[in-house]
C-alpha cells in the first residue's frame, strides 16, 4: 500500500489558497518588506518591532555578516568592512562611482561592476544585496508561516538595464522567486492612490539615500498610468551629508582623516541633516583620533546654502518629465513626497514653489514604497481581492542601436508605455555584405560612447547582395517586466537572429548557479529538486488555469472534440505530476498549452468585445 | 482584436476629430481586460495573447492620441502616402520661417536663454495646433488627403524644431 504524503506546512498546493507574496523596497539607506493581509497592505516588522532594515553589512573576520543595526554598529569602528550604500554600485563600474576616494573600501574594480574587498573576501554589490534580502526572507517567512511563493522588488524607476539586473541577480541569490522589478514611485502612486481613492494627475517626487525619480500618473478609477518618468541614480540624501561633511572639513581646517574618523564625521554630518528637520540649528561635536576637537554650529540657513545646488539637481528632471508628458505645472493635482531624504524642509519649500502648491505628506514616506509593492506582489502572485488595479508603466530610458559611425538610432523612445514593440529597417553598408553586427544600446545621447551598451550579437548568412540593398528588419520588444528582446531578419532571404537582452555586466547563469550552491548549507536543497519543484509549481499553476478557464467557458468556445482534447492533456499532465520526471512533466506542460491555444484566442476576443461592448452602452448612459 | 484598425478598437468614428476623453476611457478600459498583469496566473498561451494584444493596444493608442501620427494613419486608411521621406518640396514661405525658427534657436542657445526657448516652443505648440485644425478639416470635411498630407508633411518639419529645442533646453539645465 502506498504510503499517505503529509506536505510541510505551508506548501500544501490546494487549490485558491492565498499564495504569499512580498513587496521588497530594497533601499540605500534602509530596506523594508510588506505583504497584503487580509485585503491590507502591511510592514512586516522584525522580531524587537522594527520595520526598518538598515541597508547596511558588517563582514566579520569568521567569513559571516552581520545586517541591520548590528552592522551599523560597527561603522565607524571597522569601516572597510561595513558596507553601507551598496545600492549606489549596483550594476556600475569603477569610473561610474563620483566620490569614490571619500569611501573607505577597497575596491576591485572587475569587469562591469566594482567589487569590494572585505575580510571575508571579495564582494560583489550583488553579493552584498543578497544578505540584505536574505534577511528580509526570513523575516517574511518566520511572520508568514511558509515559503514565499514570490517577491516584488522595486528599483528606482531611472535605474538603467545593468542596475536592474544586478537587482535581479540579488534577490536570485537570495532564494527569491522575482515575480516583478517595480518602480519606486509607481509603487507610491499605488499606495498613495489607494489610501486616498485619489484620481487626476499626480507627480511623485522620491529622493532616497542615493537615488533621485520623479514620475508623473494620472491616475483613473484604479489604472495608475505613468505618463513620464525621469530622474538622477546618483543623487540622495547622502549627497546633503557628503556637504555638510566637506563643509566641516573646510571649517575646521581639517584635512586627509583616517578612514575612521571620515566615517564617524560622516555620521556626525547626517545627524545634524536630520536634526535640522525640526530644528534651527545643529551642533557638530566629535573628538578625532587624531586629537582634533571639532565644534561647529550648521544652522539651517547655511544648510540650505550649502545644498541649493542639490536641490536645484532634483528640478530639472522634473522639469524634463513635465515636458515629455506634455503638462503644465496647472494640470498638477497633487505632489506626493516618497523617501527619507524627502523630510528636509529646503526640499519640501523648493518643490512647493516649483509646483505652486504645499506638497502631500500626509503618508509615512520610508514604508509607501514596500506598502505599494505589495499590493502589486498579491496581484501577480494571483491572489484575487483588487481586481481592478491596473499599472501601466514606461521604459525610462531610450532603447535603440548602434547605425554607422558610432551613432544612436532611437527604437523605443523613452516613455512609451509597456509591453511595447517597435520594428526598423536598416540597410548594409558594403557590397556584398554578408553578416550585420547587432548593437543594442540605451541612453538619451547621440553617440553610443556616451550610451549604456546592453547586447550584442550577429546576423550572419544574408546572400551577398550590392551594399544598400540588403533589407534588414530589427524589431524591439519589450514585455510588461520590462524585459527587452530584440530580433533581426533580413526580409529578402528570410535569414533572423534574435537575442533576449542581459546586459553583460550582469552575472552570468554559472556564477548565479555556483553562488547558490556554495551558499547551501545543508544538502536537501541540491538543484536538482530544485528544478523539479519549479517545474511542479509551474505545471500546477497552469492546471489550476486551464481548469478554471475551461469551467467557466468552456462549452461555449469549444466543440465536444476540442474540450476532450484539452482534457486528455489534463489528464497526461496530471500523470507526469504523479512521477518525479522533470523533463516529462515539462514537455507534458508544453503540450497542455499548445493544445490550449485557440482557446485562450477565442476567450480574449470575446473578452475584447465585451469589454468595447459594456463600453459603449457606458458612453450611452451618460 | 488585430484585424481591427485602431479607430474600431476604440469604438471611435473614423475621423481626424477625436473624442480623446472617450479615447481615454476606452483605452484603460481595453487593458483591463487584456494586460499581461491580469494574466499573471494564466497558462503560457493566455499570456503570449496577452502580450501580443496589450502590444498592440498601446501601439493603437499612441497612434490615435498623437495628432500627426493618427493623420498618417488615417491618410493610409484613405489609401494615401505621407511622403515624409521622399516628398521635401515645400512653400517658399514655410521653409523661410523654418529658417527663422531655427536661427531664433541657435540665438537662444548661444544667450543661455532658457525662457526665449520655451516662448518659442508654445509658439510652434500654437502653429502647429493651427496647421492640425486646417488639416482635420481637410481630411473630415472636404475629403482633400493629397493636400493633408502635405499638411502632415510641414508638421513633421515642426515636430523636428520643436525636438530641437526641447534638446537646447535640456542642454542648457546640464
Amino acid at each position: 500500500m502506498a504510503l499517505l504524503q503529509i506536505s510541510e506546512p505551508g506548501k500544501s498546493a490546494a487549490p485558491h489558497q492565498q499564495r504569499l507574496a512580498v513587496g521588497i523596497d530594497l533601499g540605500t539607506t534602509n530596506s523594508l518588506i510588506a505583504t497584503v493581509r487580509s485585503g491590507m497592505s502591511t510592514v512586516l516588522l522584525d522580531d524587537a518591532g522594527r520595520a526598518l532594515l538598515p541597508s547596511v553589512i558588517h563582514y566579520r573576520a569568521d567569513g559571516g555578516a552581520d545586517v541591520g543595526c548590528a552592522a551599523q554598529l560597527q561603522q565607524c569602528r571597522d569601516p572597510q568592512n561595513t558596507i553601507f550604500s551598496v545600492k549606489r554600485f549596483m550594476g556600475r563600474g569603477l569610473k561610474d562611482i563620483a566620490d569614490i576616494v571619500h569611501l573607505p573600501y577597497r575596491f576591485v574594480d572587475a569587469p562591469g561592476m566594482v567589487q569590494i574587498s572585505t575580510v571575508a573576501g571579495v564582494k560583489s554589490p550583488v553579493e552584498v544585496s543578497a544578505e540584505i534580502l536574505k534577511v528580509l526572507k526570513a523575516r517574511a517567512e518566520k511572520s508568514l508561516g511558509g515559503e514565499l511563493t514570490g517577491a516584488v522588488i522595486t528599483v528606482p524607476a531611472y535605474f538603467d538595464e545593468a542596475q536592474r539586473q544586478a537587482t535581479k541577480d540579488a534577490a536570485r541569490l537570495a532564494g527569491l522567486n522575482v515575480l516583478r522589478l517595480l518602480n519606486e514611485p509607481t509603487a507610491a502612486a499605488v499606495a498613495y492612490g489607494l489610501e486616498n481613492g485619489s484620481e487626476g494627475i499626480y507627480v511623485i517626487y522620491d529622493l532616497g539615500g542615493g537615488t533621485f525619480d520623479v514620475s508623473i500618473l494620472r491616475l483613473s478609477r484604479g489604472v495608475f498610468e505613468v505618463l513620464a518618468t525621469n530622474g538622477d541614480s546618483a543623487l540622495g540624501g547622502d549627497d546633503f551629508d557628503r556637504r555638510i561633511f566637506c563643509w566641516v572639513l573646510e571649517q575646521a581646517k581639517l584635512s586627509s582623516l583616517s578612514n575612521e574618523d571620515n566615517s564617524l564625521l560622516l555620521a556626525k554630518a547626517r545627524e545634524a541633516k536630520e536634526w535640522l528637520t525640526e530644528h534651527a540649528e545643529a551642533r557638530i561635536t566629535c573628538v578625532l583620533s587624531s586629537g582634533d576637537v571639532v565644534d561647529i554650529a550648521l544652522t539651517s540657513n547655511i544648510f540650505t546654502d550649502l545644498t541649493q545646488a542639490l536641490v536645484a539637481k532634483t528640478l530639472a528632471p522634473t522639469r524634463k518629465a513635465l515636458r515629455d508628458a506634455g503638462l503644465s505645472i496647472e494640470e498638477v493635482k497633487g505632489v506626493v513626497m516618497v523617501g527619507g531624504a524627502t523630510r528636509m524642509p529646503n526640499i519640501q519649500h523648493a518643490v512647493g514653489e516649483f509646483f505652486h502648491q504645499e506638497p502631500l505628506t500626509n503618508l509615512d514616506p520610508d514604508k509607501v514604497v514596500a506598502l505599494g509593492a505589495a499590493t502589486q506582489a498579491n496581484i501577480l502572485a494571483g491572489n484575487h481581492g483588487q481586481d481592478d488595479l491596473l499599472l501601466l508603466d514606461v521604459v525610462p530610458l531610450s532603447l535603440g542601436l548602434e547605425t554607422m559611425g558610432g551613432l544612436v538610432e532611437k527604437i523605443i523612445p523613452r516613455n512609451s508605455t509597456i509591453p511595447v514593440a517597435r520594428a526598423q529597417d536598416f540597410t548594409t553598408y558594403k557590397d556584398g555584405q554578408t553578416a550585420v553586427s547587432i548593437h543594442v544600446v540605451q541612453g538619451e545621447r547621440e553617440l553610443v560612447a556616451d550610451c549604456r551598451s546592453l547586447a550584442r550579437f550577429e546576423l550572419r548568412g544574408i546572400p551577398p547582395m550590392a551594399g544598400s540593398a540588403a533589407r534588414v528588419r530589427v524589431t524591439f520588444q519589450v514585455d510588461a517586466d520590462g524585459l527587452l528582446a530584440v530580433s533581426a531578419r533580413e526580409q529578402t532571404s528570410g535569414v533572423e537572429a534574435h537575442v533576449t537582452v542581459k546586459p553583460s555586466y550582469g552575472l552570468s547563469e554559472d556564477e548565479i548557479a555556483n553562488m547558490l550552491q556554495a551558499s547551501f548549507s545543508h544538502a536537501g536543497d541540491d538543484k536538482q529538486l530544485r528544478n523539479l519543484r519549479e517545474a511542479q509549481v509551474d505545471a500546477q499553476r497552469l492546471l489550476e488555469a486551464v481548469t478554471a478557464a475551461l469551467r467557466k467557458d468552456g462549452a461555449q468556445f469549444l466543440s465536444t472534440p476540442e474540450q476532450q482534447d484539452i482534457e486528455r492533456h489534463i489528464q497526461a499532465l496530471q500523470a507526469a505530476l504523479e512521477g518525479s520526471d522533470v523533463v516529462a512533466i515539462k514537455q507534458a506542460a508544453d503540450a497542455l498549452n499548445q493544445a490550449t491555444k485557440t482557446f485562450a484566442s477565442r476567450r480574449m476576443d470575446a473578452s475584447v468585445q465585451r469589454a468595447l461592448a459594456g463600453h459603449t452602452l457606458k458612453e450611452l448612459e451618460i | 482584436m488585430l484585424t481591427k484598425t485602431h479607430f474600431e478598437l476604440f469604438g471611435l468614428p473614423t475621423t481626424f476629430a477625436l473624442d480623446s476623453a472617450q479615447l481615454d476611457q476606452s483605452y484603460r478600459h481595453l487593458q483591463g481586460k487584456i494586460h499581461p498583469d491580469r494574466f499573471a496566473a494564466g497558462s503560457a498561451a493566455e499570456r503570449l495573447q496577452s502580450l501580443q494584444y496589450a502590444t498592440h493596444a498601446n501601439e493603437a493608442y499612441q497612434t490615435l492620441k498623437d495628432p500627426l501620427a493618427r493623420a498618417r494613419y488615417l491618410l493610409s486608411l484613405h489609401g494615401v502616402d505621407t511622403q515624409e521621406e521622399s516628398n521635401t518640396a515645400m512653400p517658399a514661405e514655410f521653409l523661410m520661417r523654418q529658417m527663422e525658427w531655427r536661427e531664433a534657436v541657435e540665438e537662444a542657445l548661444s544667450a543661455h536663454d532658457i525662457d526665449a526657448l520655451e516662448t518659442l516652443l508654445r509658439e510652434l505648440q500654437r502653429e502647429s495646433g493651427t496647421l492640425q485644425q486646417a488639416m482635420g478639416e481637410d481630411i473630415d470635411q472636404r475629403q482633400d488627403y493629397v493636400r493633408a498630407a502635405q499638411t502632415v508633411r510641414k508638421l513633421c518639419f515642426l515636430a523636428k524644431v520643436r525636438d530641437e529645442i526641447a534638446q537646447a533646453i535640456t542642454t542648457l539645465e546640464n
